[in-house]
């Protein structure tokens, strides 16, 4: 098990390298001249060029990413042969020049948000979508186990915009039982985060629990007939214990699993939603980095989340292992 | 509770002695409806053990084995099936037993072994604490003393290194380990009847002879009375005293094995021992196989459910065979038939068949 | 063997090893399963060479490994006399027509989403080859030939029962009339009547186009209905090869008596007459780590310290009867039971396994003699962590 772990640390780890690699392959391709973009109309190639050097940009990829990574671990600084050098600190992912800001500083602030947001939703999606998904699936054919499909059916096949734009018309604007949202931490103001965060919260919770409810029926349903589903019955164990300790244990490890993929993936920015609901979040912050062709901010939001989703896998895998000793061996 | 000690009604098979059987069945009916329509997979299925002894349940697949287990087990769905009939244990009608006191039974007086030992046992349970458990769901007992138990029955059933073993989880075992491990679980509350389905149709022979053998063995020891399902003749002829074979959710021929094997009656079990390739007869330069797939569940045959794939249905007069479903009659004492045919007229086709199986090729 | 030029199939010191990754930080390569290990067999046209033993004895791996879909290791394969075993996925086609194969799952063989007409017409194309009458007309004949309604033709596989699934993939198999077919367990997963139908569509086909089988199976009594020839094997070795009379009438290998003795006969009076009774206990051995000397002597009721030391060659002991065992043993001479304690992974020192025999003599005496024999070993026994079978004579006697 040791083994197992550190193997699949040292993976991880390669694989974030691969990654960080990539993508800055992949700047370094594209077409178009970030150095170009970094000034408006009254350019001369001279500011380009100065720009180019603040950035970094004339140096060989190779050197651009050891600085990099460098940067992460030690920090560095921006132009440091003029007068005015940027300092970047020890976590540092980048410097934004056209915001004038460090990039770990701008997801500093947008993290919590998409935080507050992936969390309070996949506690909603995960309750919810678990509950009705075994339930239907222990009244299979009756009248509950059609409804929750059906409606789980209804919430699977809407887009999320327009579920987003019905909420905010009718339940913002038209009966106004909401204010309009705007977000506050919720050490400052819980009651309006509350206010702000709960339609959010329904519109990706519904979306993601019409996936999760279908998903758990079908699982449990399959597990339900497995044989030694059928064994533990033979046992003349309880009913309870039967679907408990042996059916769901086994059914419901791999949906676990999901769920932590698919929070990982949110942890990265719910971009529909942040816009919809104007949340200062990390999608929100990833969309206007690409239409302010803002490389720094792109490169660092693009590496952070990918990295946040390395690392949900490799938990996710631990946990299978704890949890399925056939995994162990491998 | 609706159990009275009243005694089945007369009629049924009851094979052996007149002594009052120990468990009997009595019109059996499981009916699943599915999208394609109503699957009559148990089709008014009567036959009766007694205790101690060995009645295996004979034919192909999909001809309703396995539900008549799962029936007198209680593990028929009652949510997706219907099941009607009588099941009569030791006295105790069972169909119409509240779940709970169904769940009393289960594991305690009928335990059940499936067919495949790699899927039966649950991955995530170390082999142990599964036995513990089917212990302690009956017997307030400790954990230890269990546990004690279960490794004594772990030894008993020829688990080598069973101290070690007790700790392993099921993917360590090989398959024959699995099925001994099954039995251990099955066996561990002495129950009085045990219905084992299949248990060694994923086995290699080598280790089909060891599990027959074992079966057997503690089925001596502890008195156990045994129902055996299997689709392989083969094994029938060496373990079980009574054969029932099924054909389409019915039981087409009741006899003693040896009765069986003699001079079997049906076209249907004619048929299966000519089909299987025998070891201790002259080879045949063909087989002779029934020709033909088995009915859908769902469009039984009107007549004989047979029919379509016997040789002989011509012999009965007015196309019976297509038009009345035969009743299962006795046609010797302890010799139950279900088929239009003469009594004399089978034994004679039987013995024609046995003639050219025994003067076969070669 | 017989004459080697004319061969359809001839194998040569066929090995097939799968390698094992350590488990550790860095997974390095550590040893190898020895599925086949060195084995070679031959086969005429027309003509079945049935291939037995228990599950793991690496059957099928050398059934695939003849065909190339598992590359061998080493050793030699040829198909008509050509050597196969270092062609291209791109060479090999050709041979492909030649050789053809049958799965044991009727059920995981076919692709879902083809037609049934489809299947079958599959190999016309890819070997770009057109019968005479055309492609479609030809796959019309197939059908009807292996026992399958014409009108099927664009029916899914899902629509068909086991039976007819087979047959669908005997037609496939047949379709460019090869001259070796590989059979993989092909009536395993089948009812009893409908494995008749099948083993006797088979014989009618060998019959009509003079296809030579390779058919693996672990049930005795089917290989003795279909072969000419069998070959019994263990941990990736042949143990004993002859012609199928003197396999069923005269085995001199103990593995084969121990494997005929298993066979249950549908018969109570002959089950209870056999003359004697081989009980063998416990699984193969790891063929990672297989035991030094003769394979089997783990769980030999012959075996002697000899067996631990010395590898028994496959010798011609009879005109094309060869068997790999230092000790061979005639039916006459064998006891009236003998029952072996595996040795286990834990003693892979100790050079016999634990064997109780009845004689003959002492089995006449009747089953108190039985009862009583070998107590003492069997508690050792239990404590080596060997089995712990009572010594009573499980043979229910029937009259
Ligand atoms: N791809 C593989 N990798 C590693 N080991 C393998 C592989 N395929 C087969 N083996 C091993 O090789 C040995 C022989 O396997 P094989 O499937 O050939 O046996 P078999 O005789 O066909 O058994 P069965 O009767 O169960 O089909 C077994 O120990 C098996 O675990
Ligand atoms: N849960 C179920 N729902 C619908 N049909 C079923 C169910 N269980 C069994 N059947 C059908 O009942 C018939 C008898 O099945 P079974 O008893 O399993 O046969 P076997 O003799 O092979 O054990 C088959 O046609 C099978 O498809
Ligand atoms: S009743 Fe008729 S069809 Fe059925 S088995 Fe007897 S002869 Fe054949
Ligand atoms: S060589 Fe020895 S161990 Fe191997 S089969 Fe012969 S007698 Fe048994
Ligand atoms: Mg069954
Ligand atoms: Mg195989």
């Amino acid at each position: 098990m040791f083994a197992y772990l550190v193997r699949r640390v040292l993976l991880m780890l390669m694989l974030l390298f691969l990654l960080s690699v990539s993508v800055f392959l992949l700047f370094a391709i594209l077409p178009g001249d970030p150095a170009r973009l970094t000034c408006g109309k009254a350019c001369t190639p001279a500011i380009i060029e100065s720009n180019r050097h603040r950035l970094g940009l004339d140096e060989p990829p190779l050197t651009q990413y050891v600085k990099f990574v460098s940067g992460i671990f030690v920090g560095r600084t921006f132009s440091a042969d003029s007068p005015q050098p940027i300092k970047c600190d020890a976590p540092c992912l980048g410097y934004s020049f056209n915001r004038q800001e460090q990039v770990m500083s701008l997801i500093a602030r947008s993290a919590p948000v998409t935080f507050f947001l992936a969390i309070g939703a996949f506690v909603i999606w995960i309750v919810v979508g678990l509950a009705l998904g075994i339930f239907a699936a222990l009244n299979r054919g009756r009248w509950g186990d059609r409804l929750i499909m059906g409606i789980s059916l209804i919430g699977y096949s809407m887009p999320s915009f327009f579920l987003g734009l019905l909420l905010v018309f009718f339940v913002i604007i038209k009966w106004q039982f909401l204010p309009f949202p705007a977000y506050v931490a919720p050490w400052e103001n819980p009651f309006q985060f509350f206010q702000t965060m709960l339609l959010p919260w329904i519109l990706l919770a519904t979306l993601y629990a019409a996936f999760y409810i279908r998903l758990t029926r079908n699982q449990v349903l399959e597990v339900l007939s497995d044989d030694y589903v059928r064994t533990a019955r033979a046992k003349g164990l309880p009913e309870r214990t039967v679907v408990v300790k042996h059916a769901l244990r086994a059914g419901l490890t791999p949906i676990v699993t999901a769920a932590g993929l698919d929070l990982a993936g949110l942890l990265g920015g719910a971009i529909i939603s942040e816009n919809i609901f104007s949340l200062p979040g990390l999608g929100a912050l990833a969309i206007s980095s690409i239409i302010d062709s803002d490389l720094p901010l792109i490169t660092g939001i693009t590496i952070l989340t990918a990295a946040i989703i390395i690392f949900a896998n490799l938990v996710v895998d631990l946990l299978y292992a704890v949890v399925d000793p056939r995994v162990r061996v491998i | 509770m609706t159990a009275t000690s009243e005694e089945p009604l007369s009629g049924m098979p009851i094979v052996g002695s007149a002594d009052r059987p120990f468990l009997s069945v009595n019109d059996l009916h499981v009916t699943f409806p599915t999208e394609d329509g109503l699957v009559q997979a148990v089709d008014g299925v009567s036959l009766s053990v007694e205790r101690g002894k060995t009645l295996a349940i004979v034919g192909e697949s999909g001809s309703g084995k396995s539900v008549t287990a799962q029936a007198i087990m209680g593990l028929v769905n009652r949510k997706s099936a219907t099941v009607t009939g009588e099941i009569w244990l030791d006295g105790q009608e069972l169909i119409n037993l509240p779940q709970r006191e169904v769940q009393e039974l289960m594991g305690m007086e009928i335990a059940m072994i499936f067919q495949d030992p790699m899927s039966s046992l649950h991955p995530f349970y170390r082999i142990g604490d599964q036995i513990v458990e089917a212990i302690r769901a009956h017997r307030s007992i400790g954990k230890a003393a269990a546990r004690r138990e279960t490794l004594e029955m772990l030894q008993h059933v020829g688990i080598p290194a069973a101290e070690r073993r007790i700790d392993a989880y099921p993917h360590q075992l090989s398959g024959g380990m699995r099925q001994r491990v099954m039995i251990a679980m099955a066996l561990i509350n002495s129950p009085q009847l045990l219905i084992a389905d299949e248990p060694t149709t994923a086995l290699d022979v080598t280790v089909q002879a060891q599990i027959l053998e074992l079966i057997a063995r503690l089925q001596g020891e502890f008195g156990t009375t045994v129902i055996l399902i299997t689709h392989d003749l083969g094994i029938v002829a060496d373990v079980a005293d009574d054969v029932a074979v099924m054909y389409g959710g019915r039981i087409v021929e009741l006899a003693s094995t040896t009765t069986l094997y003699d001079l079997p009656e049906m076209p249907y079990t004619l048929g299966l021992l000519s089909s299987v390739p025998r070891m201790d007869q002259k080879l045949p330069e063909r087989l002779d196989p029934i020709r033909g797939n088995p009915p859908s569940p769902i469009r039984l045959p009107k007549g004989c459910v047979f029919q379509p794939r016997c040789d002989y249905w011509q012999r009965v007069p007015g196309e019976a065979c297509l038009t009345v479903r035969p009743d299962l009659l006795e046609s010797d004492p302890d010799h139950w038939v279900r088929c239009h045919l003469k009594v004399e007229e089978r034994k004679q086709i039987a013995r024609d068949v046995k003639q050219i199986l025994a003067g076969g090729g070669e | 063997m017989t004459n080697q030029t004319s061969d359809v199939l001839d194998v040569t010191d066929l090995r097939t090893y799968f390698p094992v990754r350590s488990r550790g930080l860095i997974p390095r390569t550590i040893g190898a399963v020895k599925a086949v290990d060195g084995v070679s067999l031959s086969l005429d046209a027309g003509e079945t060479l049935g291939l037995v033993g228990e599950s793991g004895s690496g059957k099928t791996t050398a059934a695939r490994s003849i065909l190339m879909l598992v590359r061998p290791t080493g050793g030699s394969v040829k198909i008509d006399g050509e050597e196969i075993t270092d062609l291209s996925a791109r060479k090999l086609m050709p041979i492909r027509r030649k050789a053809q194969m049958i799965f044991q799952d009727p059920y995981n063989a076919l692709n879902p989403r083809h037609t049934v007409g489809a299947i079958i017409t599959a190999p016309f194309k890819v070997q770009k080859v057109v019968p005479p009458g055309g492609v479609k007309k030809g796959v019309l004949e197939l059908m009807e030939r292996v026992g399958l309604n014409p009108e099927h033709y664009n029916r899914y596989p899902n629509e068909f029962s086991g039976g007819q699934r087979q047959r669908i993939g005997i037609a496939r198999a047949i379709a460019l009339r090869p001259k070796l077919i590989v059979c993989d367990e092909p009536v395993s997963a089948l009812d009893v009547s409908i494995q008749a139908q099948i083993l006797n569509l088979l014989r009618d086909l060998q019959k009509e186009f003079g296809i030579a089988y390779l058919f693996v199976a672990h049930d005795l009594a089917v290989v003795r209905q279909i072969s000419h020839r069998v070959a019994v094997m263990y941990l990736g070795k042949i143990m004993e090869t002859a012609p199928r009379e003197l396999i069923y009438s005269r085995p001199l290998h103990p593995y084969t008596h121990s494997l005929l003795s298993a066979v249950p006969v549908p018969d109570p009076k002959r089950q209870a007459h056999r003359k004697s009774r081989i009980v063998l206990h416990g699984d193969l051995p790891s063929p990672i780590d297989p035991p030094s000397g003769c394979v089997f002597r783990t769980r030999c009721f012959q075996a002697q310290e000899r067996c631990a030391v010395e590898v028994p060659p496959l010798v011609e002991l009879a005109p094309g009867h060869h068997v790999a065992c230092h000790f061979p043993i005639a039916v006459e001479d064998l006891p009236a039971r003998a029952e072996v304690q595996a040795l286990t992974a834990d003693d892979p020192q100790e050079a016999t396994p634990d064997v109780q025999i009845v004689s003959r003599e002492e089995a006449a005496d009747g089953a108190a003699g039985a009862a009583g024999k070998g107590r003492g070993a069997q508690e050792e026994a239990l404590d080596e962590g060997g089995a712990a079978e009572e010594g009573v004579s499980l043979n229910k006697p029937r009259a």
